[in-house]
């Protein structure tokens, strides 16, 4: 089941992907998934089904046993991959609390882009302010994560992918450590980066999130992608069994 | 009797002769917690590795100087070693030698145990922001290590400072051993005399840990805020 859109650029594309720890059963097997530019595509499925799996490997946090992944055309399976390289363009949040605690937000912000990618500090640092703005968060620049709520902490570690200036970004059930009241405030940042244009990969557990965010819902149980569908069609007329009784758990 | 006492320490050269049985101790102190500290952290670096063989190698070296006694190891290298290969090793070289192979061994564990408390996400965020291995363990993963390390670093730093007083036995003049030559000549005459040396010695080793526990305290408060 290859879903190919042939008008647009494919961004990333995943052919076959077979992922194994040791002999046991494959936890991801024969994935293929093609994300196009400026898509957000949101994985959904079941705990332990491989959708956190799925975006690991997706940045070389884990090895792949089988398949292709290519990322603007170049495959990211081979030996002589530089994953500094590739990582610098693919932005990744999890779902752990991850800023370094001993830095600033904003030292935590300019790590990367003057590190890594070895930019100008005062130029970092004024890309940096203007998101930090535009997740209402500027004001906490000076400040260490240990002072800021969860979601404020989840919108800065947006905020430090973002300023890497990645093609694509992943996000790993961001809010899923997050308390209730402070989900809608991350979820927001990520859907004003989807009506931007920044292609996404989501995976998440808000179900109303997806529907609003998503272009194309990806439906994985057991380690295979089941079902592709438009959100509409995914949530009011799902077509494989296994889909509606993931979707049934959902409503009261 | 208790005012003619003291007077034992400003007797001819005593007091002159106990300060640089100080600076003997204390020299032999901090080289090898200095040499410690750098040969730990790239120690502790080691053992975080995931090769068998290096683990294996690694723990060898450890258990060798936390069973061994440091007093047995002193007599190795100062008599056993020079024999051996028939050279001359000062005592106080041999003993900031084995001070400083014990003291990274015991650093390199607390090294090693700090950087294995750090939370896993905390390397692949690293990871995701595409910083090098280097650049990993330089601005991230070192950094919050010493802190968690720091109790253990300063109270293993401690004990090299008291474990010196062992030099005495591979004939270095440290603190204690001018002590001990101060009481023998003057016992006679002074019979508190130990009373006021030790009194002193007390002082002094406390002079030289208080600075590094206070030190220590005032890292930790700093880091909390």
């Amino acid at each position: 089941m290859v879903i190919l859109n042939e008008n647009k650029q494919a961004l990333l594309e995943i052919q076959g992907l077979r992922k194994m720890y040791g002999s046991a059963a494959p936890v991801l097997d024969d994935i293929n998934l093609s994300i196009n530019k400026g898509e957000a595509v949101v994985v959904l499925g079941p705990s332990g089904c491989g959708k956190s799996t799925l975006l690991r490997c997706l940045n070389g946090l884990e090895s792949v046993q089988g398949g292709d992944i290519k990322f603007s055309g170049k495959s990211l399976t081979g030996k002589d991959v530089s994953w500094q390289e590739i990582r610098q363009k693919i932005g990744m949040v999890f779902q752990s609390y991850d800023l370094f605690p001993h830095m600033t937000v904003m030292e935590n912000i300019i790590l990367g882009p003057v590190k890594v990618q070895k930019r100008q500090e005062k130029e970092v640092l004024e890309q940096a302010a203007q998101l930090l703005d535009r997740v209402g968060l500027l004001n906490k620049k000076d400040v260490y994560p240990r002072q800021l709520s969860g979601g404020q902490k989840q919108r800065i570690a947006i905020v430090r992918a973002l300023c890497m200036n990645p093609e694509i970004m992943l996000f790993d059930e961001v809010t899923a450590a997050l308390d209730p009241e402070m989900v809608r405030e991350v979820l927001d940042v990520i859907l004003g980066l989807a009506k931007q244009g920044m292609t996404m990969l989501i995976v998440t557990h808000e179900m109303g999130f997806a529907k609003a965010v998503a272009d194309r819902i990806v439906f994985i149980d057991s380690g295979k992608i089941c079902e592709v569908a438009k959100p509409d069609e995914f949530f009011t007329n799902p077509k494989t069994e296994r889909a509606k009784q993931f979707l049934n758990i959902f409503q009261y | 009797m208790l005012s003619s006492g003291i007077n034992v320490l400003a007797e001819g050269s005593n007091m002159e002769r106990l300060l640089k049985g100080l600076l003997v101790t204390a020299q032999i102190a901090f080289v090898s917690i200095i040499i410690s500290s750098f040969l730990g952290i790239a120690f502790g670096l080691v053992m975080t590795t995931k090769s068998k063989v290096i683990r294996l190698l690694s723990r060898f070296y450890l258990e060798a100087f936390r069973i061994i006694p440091i007093l047995v190891w002193l007599f190795l290298v100062y008599f056993g070693i020079t024999n051996m290969f028939d050279i001359h090793l000062e005592g106080e070289i041999v003993a900031i030698l084995v001070f400083s192979l014990w003291g990274a061994a015991e650093m390199g564990d607390i090294v090693r145990g700090a950087l294995e408390s750090l939370p896993k996400h905390q390397q692949e965020s690293g990871k995701a922001l595409g910083l090098s291995l280097l650049q990993l363990y330089r601005f991230v993963l070192i950094p919050q290590a010493i802190r968690r390390m720091l109790p253990g670093a300063i109270n293993l730093s401690t004990r090299m400072v008291k474990t010196t007083s062992l030099v005495v036995m591979i004939g270095v003049i440290d603190i204690v051993k001018v002590g001990q030559q101060i009481i023998e000549v003057s016992s006679l005459k002074v019979p508190t005399a130990s009373f006021w040396i030790y009194g002193l010695i007390f002082v002094f080793y406390f002079i030289i840990c208080y600075p590094l526990s206070a030190f220590s305290k005032k890292l930790e408060t700093k880091w909390e805020s």
